[in-house]
């Protein structure tokens, strides 16, 4: 799923370890998620949502829309 | 790459499930080519290999409960699907070359070989996909 993980990553200067960790959960699960192998449950895509303060779909892409809102 | 406690817990049983395998084997093996056995102990003494497979079948199946990393859980399920699919496929095979006599006979034991195998199998195939293994 096309997601804005890494970007926000990015914007806080976190290594995908720092966010695992934030997260509770393992660095290969913070990779699969911003490379788009692995699509998180919707309990994980709330962490996220709520560690970065953003609903979901302003990290999320719609798959059937496409686009991050 | 760091293990969670599920994969560390997992990874402690397997090792003395092994250990207590080749134990339970050796022991076995000596018990009835000494004779030492007979009778109902000979089929409690020749289940005793078995039973620490079995139990790395239980140690998988707690791994999968115990594990909180759903990404982890995943590649471990999707490894067990690769070696129930190897193990079974080959087994239903070989079952119908044996029916029919093209084949020696294996013993069944050796399903349980061809599912660790396959195990191997699911580890490649996630590495394929990109992923890092599960344990």
């Amino acid at each position: 799923m096309i997601n804005r993980l890494k970007v926000l990553r990015a914007e806080r200067n976190w290594s995908q370890g720092d966010l695992a960790e934030r997260l509770d959960v393992s660095r290969q699960s913070v990779n699969a998620i911003e490379t788009g192998r692995y699509d998180p449950s919707l309990p994980l895509a709330f962490r996220i949502a709520e560690l970065f303060e953003l609903p979901i779909e302003a990290i999320f892409a719609s798959p059937s829309k496409g686009d991050v809102a | 790459m760091s293990r969670t406690v599920a994969a560390r817990r997992y990874q402690v049983r397997t090792i003395w499930l092994a250990l207590l395998y080749a134990a339970a084997l050796l022991g076995a093996v000596y018990a009835f080519k000494h004779q030492l056995v007979g009778g109902p102990a000979a089929w409690v003494v020749a289940v005793l290999p078995a039973l620490p497979i079995i139990g790395v079948f239980v140690a998988i199946g707690r791994y999968l409960a115990d594990e909180q990393d759903e990404y982890l859980r995943m590649l471990m399920v999707r490894q067990t699907l690769w070696a129930s699919g190897f193990a079974l496929s080959a087994a239903t095979l070989w079952g119908f070359l044996e029916a029919f006599d093209l084949v020696g006979h294996v013993e069944p034991y050796y399903v349980a070989v061809l599912w660790f195998g396959g195990l191997g199998l699911g580890n490649c195939a996630n590495r394929l996909t990109g992923a890092d293994a599960a344990l």
